[in-house]
């Protein structure tokens, strides 16, 4: 998966959230690539840097990593 | 059945609480206060003769030949035009009648020619039926004096034509156009006996008129005047099948009349609660694409796409497919595969391909074509309302009072519905238009909108939110419905939101683009104005802020109360005739069926036990998902039915890339489309009149599908999938289409209360239909919300990242129109491309003449992803700035220019902003002729061998 685009995706998702207030854009962010992303997406963007995310996308990318990793 | 015209009751039902009670020939009728005599006569089976009046428009009252006697009143007076009086008697047969009528038809035949037996409408004409009702047998005024009869017949329009010598200016036509489809293209032309049925100007013939062809005209024709071509050339029909129609969302129920199994025409059928006997171009004329040459009945397989076809059994092309994805799955695991269901295809068929891709495949893969179209209507209604749908029938839209349209054209792409719409406004409804082109709906005959928002393409979260800014602000938001109906916390939080001075249309005004007086006055009339319904289409859902857009939208019809009742709610206009449908049935990777999320334990359980399988609980890749990953080497083999993902989806290069990268591509449809160069097994498919089944309209309309021929191809759709399913293992076993809506039924509780009897009763029932709505559901969230309490949500204004710059200055917006239907598969193959046979640019006169561009000079469209050809269409019609086109031709291949930017929820593609450039050009781009000889090299077909 091209991880350029999956970033780009990720931000999207966290700049549509942002307004309503970080906690509640990085918990929304975090369920809504779980509930609508494949598990190869997911992956990938759990094996990048992240350095190409918003603080609120990367949160949420770290959030849904950590459970993955509890689970 | 056998073949009957359709049943007129001379005039329009009226809808009254007052009853009436009269005595017709000696016989005792109740109906509705302000019903004529002539229809109250009909409803218990009289039959009073008439050639002017039929019941889907006004009493007109001048053919004289449905007079009637009514006790103690003076005269004969027309019963067309009387209404009922409580204790009237009436006598619709008497001598003195008798001598009228027959006078009266003596003067109507004295002008008509008496060839009978060769004109086509013998034995299906209304004046022949007359004629003989009134027992007219001799005509004393002879053909020595002045007629009609040498008048030359126009056969100008490529289905019907209009032969004037046979007509009676009765003026049905002239109504039809202008009460029914509000056209006004027909007019009576001239004054007493030279009064004549003029179309358009008196230059104009049919063709050349503002006739769009949608066949009320000839529906309402009482001779041979206006007659199908179809008609002419095989006969009357011997019998009639109600069926549904396979084009837009609106889901017309039409009278497929055939000879054998022959189709004759479509006749819309009246009795269709979505259409109620109304059609438009595509539905009633456009059905020869069914027997068109290009039609493959054979199923044809390659080892690789650089070879030819070749022509093989079912069983050797079920066999290589099956084999293909057995093989890949083992090497590859089953998240290789996946498959694309068809909002073209019936509910059955759908349900189908989604089955075969979870339990067949192993996999989650499975999505629709909904994912460009509408995929952010089902989050963005689920979110705030509970339910991914509309929440009104099409009736409801005659209680409305204030309509806003956004991103929607639906006298281009819903004309059914269109007509309606411009019914209401000829009443007095007012309407609200955000659009960036100036579409019918804000001028044309009788229709004038009172406010048209002309934003820039790409801010429609912008206008909506200085919308509710301006409602919130003004104090004039419905706060007592939104304490009763909605989270009330949430509600003043988004009240605050919006409210911010930010959010108001002097602030957004640099960015929308539209006059912050104008913004003000439409958000005045929509909460004041009385019953307010969105309807929404593809301009809504089709940018990087598609759900967000819905969601605005929700929002709006909430707080100002405009949601659970007639004339108001919000309405999603679906693009095909099955995207409702194909969404229902759990046709997106991350919901079954019923829209339940996958990861759901006990709603995967159902179908586990049903289905005898183990599901995977991780949603799986959407279309543009797919693509990518077969680009990358994880994604290795579809099965598309009915789709055309080459031509239909965003950034063409992209979407070859992704499909010569797999191992196996089964594209299952009708004709070799743009796709199928990239396909290694090709299944024939079947038309809607070939098959059995059923759609679901943008009303959430359950309605028949019926078999009237069998399939050119040999199996219905449902049957070939089957094949496949039990190719790879599965072990299927249905007979009939409606043993797959028993398992849906089963499976889903919202269509828990249907079955096949119940549909071929005709019922057209909405979902949900179950227990608590045993008659299905007219009308969403009546008490309540599905999902409890409403849910606002804050929406705030993300621009999209498609700029426009000194490279590419233009905003490019795509769309469709009337004659065509999506890639053109279908309409390209009948004499719709009379109306539009390429895609063109429309530009304004401004950036044209920048440019050096006239009208009909061919142009290079390029963008960030692509450039191709087209000629130019200069009209004030858009914007400057915004250039505007449609995707119906695979030589022009629009989508070779759009982006693959999409919706942020999604992935939806963001087909409506694309930033371009427009320069003259004297040739096809580079990409058109490399694809012109992929496409040669791509259709060769080689003969089957003979069988020894």
């Amino acid at each position: 998966m091209d991880i350029e685009k999956l970033c780009r995706m990720a931000n999207q998702i966290a700049a549509n959230f942002a307004a309503t207030g970080r906690d509640e854009a990085v918990a929304s962010t975090a369920e809504h690539i779980w509930k609508f992303w494949d598990p190869r997406m997911k992956a990938e963007i759990y094996a990048d840097d992240l350095s190409r995310l918003s603080p609120i996308a990367k949160a949420a990318i770290e959030k849904l990593k950590a459970d993955a990793e509890a689970a | 059945m056998g073949y009957e015209r359709q049943k007129d009751f001379g005039t329009p039902e009226v809808k009254s609480d007052e009853m009436v009670t009269l005595t017709i020939d000696g016989r005792e009728v109740t109906v509705p206060a302000g019903t004529s005599v002539m229809r109250a006569a009909a409803e218990v089976g009289g039959d009073i003769p008439k050639l002017c009046a039929t019941d889907n428009v006004k009493a007109f009252g001048s053919c004289r030949l449905c007079l009637v006697e009514i006790e103690g009143a003076r005269g004969t007076p027309a019963s067309c035009t009387t209404p009922v009086a409580a204790g009237m008697n009436v006598k619709t047969q008497t001598p003195r009648l008798e001598k009228l009528r027959k006078g009266v038809m003596e003067l109507y035949i004295s002008d008509h020619p008496l060839d009978c037996l060769t004109c086509s409408a013998n034995n299906d004409c209304e004046l022949q039926d007359q004629a003989a009702n009134v027992g007219l047998r001799d005509v004393r005024y002879g053909y020595e004096g002045a007629n009609h009869l040498g008048e030359a017949t126009d056969t100008s329009n490529p289905y019907f034509d209009f032969d004037p010598s046979k007509c009676i200016v009765c003026s049905r036509c002239v109504r039809a156009c202008s009460e029914v489809q509000g056209t006004f293209a027909l007019t009576v032309d001239g004054r007493g006996f030279a009064s004549m049925i003029s179309a358009g100007q008196g230059v104009d013939d049919f063709l050349s008129s503002e006739c769009v062809s949608c066949g009320a005209c000839v529906q309402a024709c009482p001779t041979a005047t206006l007659q199908e071509k179809s008609v002419k050339q095989i006969g009357k029909p011997e019998r009639s099948v109600i069926t549904t129609c396979a084009y837009c969302g609106v889901g017309c129920a039409f009278r497929a009349e055939m000879r054998g199994e022959q189709l004759v025409r479509m006749v819309p059928w009246k009795d269709g609660k979505a259409n109620h006997g109304h059609s438009c171009v595509k539905g009633r004329f456009a059905w020869g694409y069914a027997n068109h040459k290009d039609r493959i009945t054979k199923p044809m397989v390659r080892d690789s796409i650089d070879q030819p076809w070749r022509e093989v059994s079912w069983e050797e092309a079920i066999g290589f497919a099956a084999e293909r994805i057995l093989k890949i799955k083992a090497e590859h695991g089953p998240r290789a595969l996946g498959g694309i269901t068809s909002s073209r295809c019936t509910n059955e068929e759908t349900f189908l391909v989604q089955k075969l891709i979870r339990a067949g495949f192993g996999s989650n893969n499975t999505d629709t074509c909904a994912r460009v179209c509408h995929s952010p209507t089902g989050f963005g209604l689920s979110t705030t309302f509970g339910t991914s749908a509309g929440t009104q029938n099409f009736d409801s839209a005659e209680k409305t009072d204030v309509f806003l349209v956004i991103g929607a054209n639906p006298t281009d792409a819903h004309p059914v519905f269109g007509s309606r719409i411009k019914k209401r406004l000829r009443q007095g409804a007012k309407m609200i238009v955000v659009d960036p082109r100036r579409i019918d709906l804000v001028k044309s005959p009788h229709i004038n909108a009172a406010h048209h928002l002309p934003l820039q393409p790409g801010t429609n979260v912008a206008v909506l939110t200085s919308i509710s800014h301006v409602i919130v602000t003004e104090g004039l938001a419905d706060e007592d419905f939104v304490r009763e109906r909605c989270d009330w916390d949430e509600y003043q939080e988004w009240a605050r939101f919006v409210s911010d001075e930010k959010h108001s249309p002097e602030f957004l005004e640099a960015v929308t683009k539209v006059p912050a007086e104008t913004v003000r006055e439409a958000a005045r009339l929509f909460a004041t104005g009385g019953n307010g319904a969105i309807y929404y289409g593809l301009g809504v859902t089709e940018h990087s802020q598609g759900s967000s857009t819905v969601m605005a939208i929700a929002n709006l019809a909430m707080a100002t109360g405009n949601i659970g009742r007639e004339g108001v709610g919000v309405n999603p206009l679906r693009g095909q005739n099955n995207v409702q449908g194909a969404c229902d049935m759990g046709s997106f990777p991350h919901e079954l069926p019923g829209y339940r999320h996958i990861s759901n334990a006990d709603v995967r359980k159902q179908f586990e036990d049903d289905w005898g399988v183990t599901l995977d609980p991780e949603p799986g890749l959407r279309i543009p998902n797919m693509l990518d990953a077969a680009v990358d080497g994880s994604f290795k083999a579809i099965y598309i039915q009915g789709e055309d993902i080459l031509q239909s989806d965003p950034d063409t290069h992209h979407v070859a890339a992704g499909l010569a990268a797999m191992d196996c591509v089964i594209v299952h449809d009708l004709f070799l489309n743009e796709t199928a160069n990239y396909a290694h097994v090709f299944l024939p498919g079947s038309t809607f009149l070939e098959k059995y089944g059923t759609f679901t309209n943008a009303e959430r309309r359950v309605q028949p599908v019926r078999k009237v021929m069998e399939p050119a191809n040999g199996y219905e759709d449902w049957e070939v999938t089957q094949l496949l399913a039990n190719a790879i293992g599965c072990n299927w076993n249905y007979k009939h289409a409606s043993e797959i809506l028993d398992e849906i039924a089963r499976l889903t509780p919202g269509f828990a209360g249907l079955n096949w009897d119940r549909v071929d009763a005709n019922e057209q029932l909405q979902w949900p239909v179950n227990e608590k709505a045993p008659m299905g559901s007219p009308i969403m969230h009546v008490d309540g919300f599905v999902r409890g309490k409403g849910k606002f949500v804050i929406t705030e204004y993300v621009p999209t990242d498609e700029k426009t710059g000194p490279r590419f200055p233009l905003l490019l917006t795509t769309g469709r129109i009337l004659s065509q239907y999506n890639v053109g598969a279908q309409t390209r193959r009948t004499n719709n491309q009379v109306w539009h046979d390429e895609d063109v640019l429309e530009i304004h006169p401004t950036d044209a003449e920048n440019r050096g561009l006239a009208d009909g000079d061919w142009a290079r469209l390029a963008s960030r992803a692509g450039e191709t050809t087209l000629r130019v269409k200069v009209t004030a019609r858009v914007a400057p700035g915004v250039v505007y086109t449609t995707f119906h031709h695979p030589d022009t291949q629009a989508n070779v220019v759009t982006t693959d930017n999409s919706d942020w929820a999604t992935n939806c593609p963001e087909y409506k902003v694309t930033a371009v450039q427009v320069t003259p050009s004297n040739g096809p781009s580079e990409w058109q002729e490399e694809y012109a000889d992929l496409t040669a090299m791509a259709r060769r077909i080689e003969s089957m061998e003979p069988a020894e």
